[in-house]
């Protein structure tokens, strides 16, 4: 029977959370034995090339290709799970909410204390996705069917998940996996 | 300027003893003369009273008649409530707006007016209804509005705008309202003969724990809403240490749709006073606040008279004795100054406590530490009315009315889509449906019992009784008929918790926005049925988690038509099948950036 694929993305996060995923370190090895990852940033294909099991997304929404990609996961994966907390509540990068998008841009290209921008100009190369008017979660974008908070959720949170989740049995955290202050 | 200025705050702080405790009358009095607290008054106030500024500032901040802006020296307010909606409000807002060219929120060029909206101000019965500074306007209409603004600006006196004097007391001169009492069933309780001073009398020849066990004995329990039995909160107030303890008598009449209490208080003033005076026998207590809502200044130096009055009789202010005991009681008014939650009881505390009226932790409840950290008893207006017949009559007869749960008569306040709006004594355990014929309501579809906090219930629970053990309500009773909306009902007395909620405590502060953010979402269509789920979830989450009473039922109007009207919501909601969120709209998302870059979104277009 052919393993169930696995499918990763950093949307609008920090790669922290796939740090998170390469510090379950030797059961890496482990984990290959069970799955083979599809579109992902560990294998580096860009592009879906089937059916998956398991979607992880890091980080929330905050242009059009980050929308485009988590609808492409959506569409992909029977199950999507937001890894961690900007996936889960939008996060550093929702930061940005309660400021106006022209003034964010303005502070981040003209006028900031370390700004060093001759030109004058804001970039916009059509190269450039489109800033969406604020941060989104994921799942105010798509249908999300886990979340795992933390930042980032730990290796083991996120290996005891996947393991409950390949082979079918509920998760079971123990407490201090969950347990954040 | 500002030395003149500062001598007259000194003075109002003078006459309140320069005590913080005393510090929203103080506010309220330096807005009377000033039109608005500057921040020059408050270093004053600060000053004279001895506390820090912060202190004063805070407490402004959370009172909605209270303002650090200039307002008009005239300030419209104008109530937006459900209930005024269903009967023109809109076009009355459209007029205001018209002829005085500004928005609500605004003050005209000239000063001369402010134009706000308020919550339900307690006129429901004959609505749209406005203050106009103190005074209550009622039935307005457009053409009401633009020939009132006209008047106001020929003589700029709020008072010279009732012409005709509504019925009972609210013709008497201290009053002169065209408020209207629409008593429309008088019942065996509270609207039946009554003889001053008879109750005290009879409470003076017993002794204050024989009061108490009569109490107890009549099954009383509070008209405020939570119906806790009236007898055993004295005995803990009673019992509890402290040498100065305290009655209240909750008047602030806030949950939209209610207006028993200032009937109560228009037509039986020497009533609740009497009540309060047993109670403080009953408790130990000399002294008495009655707390009475903003929006009913109005009544106040009626009944700052019936107090003189009743001073004069000796019944108040000296020592009251019957032929067995004496005892000395005295009470004061309190004002309150536009904040729904402050009908809380612990937060009615902190608010005749001169504070920002925030709730407070829960143990130690008010019967052990309340007002000034004392013992103190906080009753509603109508449950004292209570008091004064059960003494007058005895506990016997007061608990064969009503059912064995909710002895007694309950004042009910009708409102909305029914022919005779107005108050209704009616022994508990009538039915609903009962009630909606007696008040001309053929065509209910959807009733509001117990006001926003409340539920909304549909015809399938027309055949149930008004009690505590049945369709509770602390006396708001909202009626719908077939051609209005559930959900923007619903999604009202959202905005209306959210506005009123104090914001201490998260689940109420955040958790009520999600409420309304989801629910607008289903209601214009970007729906799906796990939203319903949801709802119920974060509604059930905040009820649990939730500090005080507002919090606990501020999901109500949500749960309860999820409950009662689940197919007005089924309707509305759909599965997405490609498992994209349907109430995410990527065009609506991109235009900001589409507008600030110059271009098109080369994915989605
Ligand atoms: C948000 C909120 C508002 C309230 N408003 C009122 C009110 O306007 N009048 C009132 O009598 N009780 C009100 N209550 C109930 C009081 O807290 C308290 O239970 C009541 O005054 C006790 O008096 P009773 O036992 O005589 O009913 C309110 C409660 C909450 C949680
Ligand atoms: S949750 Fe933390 S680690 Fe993960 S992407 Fe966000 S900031 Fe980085
Ligand atoms: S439940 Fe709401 S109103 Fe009550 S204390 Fe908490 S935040 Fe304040
Ligand atoms: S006065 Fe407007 S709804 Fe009560």
């Amino acid at each position: 029977m052919a393993k169930p694929r696995v499918a990763t993305t950093s949307l609008a996060g920090c790669f922290g959370c796939h740090m998170s995923i390469l510090d379950i370190d030797d059961r890496i090895l482990k984990l290959v034995e069970l799955v083979d990852f599809d579109k992902s940033p560990i294998d580096d294909f860009k592009t879906f090339t089937g059916r998956c099991a398991v979607g992880l997304i890091e980080g929330g929404c905050c242009n059009e290709e980050n929308v485009h990609v988590l609808q492409d996961f959506r569409q992909h994966c029977d199950i999507l799970i937001s890894l961690g907390d900007c996936a889960t509540m939008g996060g550093i990068p929702a930061l940005r909410n309660t400021i106006p998008l022209r003034e964010c841009l303005e502070e981040a290209y003209l006028h900031g204390p370390s700004v060093y921008n001759p030109s004058g100009r804001i970039p916009n190369d059509p190269e450039i996705p489109l800033l969406l008017n604020k941060v989104y979660p994921c799942h105010e974008v798509v249908k999300i069917d886990y979340h795992l908070p933390g930042c980032p959720p730990s290796a083991d949170t996120i290996w005891e998940t996947l393991v409950a989740l390949l082979s079918d049995k509920p998760v079971q955290l123990p407490y201090e996996l969950i347990k954040y202050d | 300027m500002t030395y003149l200025i500062n001598g007259q705050i000194e003075s109002i702080c003078v006459e309140y003893q320069r005590d913080r405790h005393r510090l929203l009358d103080i506010i309220r009095s330096v807005q009377q003369k000033f039109g608005y607290i500057s921040d020059e008054a408050i270093d004053e106030i600060a000053r004279c009273c001895s506390i820090p500024r912060v202190e004063v500032d805070s407490t402004i901040s959370f009172y909605g008649y209270l303002s650090k802006q200039p307002r008009g020296r005239i300030t419209i307010r104008l109530c937006n409530d459900i209930i005024d909606r269903l009967q023109g409000m809109e076009r009355v807002a459209a007029a205001f707006r018209e002829v005085l060219g500004i928005d609500f929120g605004r003050t005209t060029a000239d000063g001369n007016f402010s134009l706000e909206y308020a919550p339900c101000i307690g006129m429901c019965d004959q609505g749209p209804a406005a203050l106009v500074n103190d005074v209550v306007v009622t039935k307005l209409t457009g053409d009401g509005a633009r020939e009132m603004i006209r008047d106001l600006r020929e003589h700029m006196d709020p008072h010279r705008l009732v012409r005709t004097l509504g019925d009972g007391n609210n013709a008497h001169e201290l009053i002169s309202a065209m408020v209207n009492n629409n008593i429309r069933q008088r019942g065996e309780v509270i609207f039946s003969e009554f003889h001053p001073g008879e109750a005290l009398r009879k409470a003076l020849s017993m002794s204050p724990v024989e009061v108490i066990k009569e109490i107890k004995t009549s099954r009383l329990r509070g008209r405020g809403g939570a119906g806790f039995p009236t007898g055993m909160k004295w005995e803990f107030t009673r019992g509890a240490a402290g040498p100065n303890k305290y009655v209240i008598c909750n008047a602030d009449e806030g949950e939209p749709g209610t207006f028993k209490d200032r009937v109560l208080l228009t037509e039986c003033p020497e009533m609740v006073f009497e009540g309060m005076a047993i109670a403080g026998y009953a408790i130990g207590a000399e002294q008495g606040i009655v707390y009475l809502r903003g929006e009913y200044a109005y009544l106040n130096n009626y009944l700052e008279q019936v107090l003189q009055k009743l001073r004069k009789q000796g019944m108040l202010g000296a020592r009251f004795c019957s032929t067995k005991h004496c005892f000395n009681f005295d009470i004061r008014i309190q004002m309150g100054a536009g904040a729904y939650i402050c009908g809380e009881e612990t937060a009615l505390i902190s608010s005749c406590e001169g504070l920002r009226g925030d709730p407070k932790n829960r143990p130690p409840f008010p019967a052990q530490k309340g007002y000034l950290e004392n013992p103190t008893c906080v009753n509603n207006v109508e449950t004292l009315c209570c008091v004064v017949r059960i003494l007058e009559k005895g506990a016997a007869w007061f608990s064969q009315l009503g059912t064995t749960d909710s002895p007694g008569t309950k004042l009910l306040s009708i409102s909305g889509d029914c022919r005779r709006p107005g108050v209704y004594e009616l022994p508990f355990g009538v039915k609903l449906s009962e009630v909606l014929k007696l008040a001309g309501a053929d065509n209910a579809a959807a009733v509001q019992v117990g006001g926003a906090s409340g539920q909304m219930v549909g015809s399938a629970d027309f055949h149930k009784p008004i009690s505590y053990e049945g369709l509770a309500t602390g006396g708001s009773i909202m009626v719908f008929g077939p051609h209005r909306n559930v959900l923007e009902i619903a999604h009202y007395f959202l905005e209306f918790f959210i506005d009123e909620s104090c914001g201490y405590c998260t689940p109420c502060r955040v958790g009520n926005t999600l409420l309304l953010e989801r629910l607008e979402q289903i209601i214009e269509g970007r729906g799906e049925p796990a939203d319903l789920d949801y709802l119920q979830q974060l509604g059930q989450s905040i009820k649990a988690l939730s500090r005080c009473g507002l919090g606990q039922t501020s999901p109500n109007p949500v749960l309860s038509t999820l409950k009662n009207f689940k197919p007005v919501y089924e309707q509305l909601v759909k599965v997405n099948p490609q498992g994209f969120r349907s109430s995410f709209d990527i065009n609506r998302a991109l235009e900001e950036a589409s507008r600030i870059t110059e271009r098109r979104s080369v994915i989605y277009e």
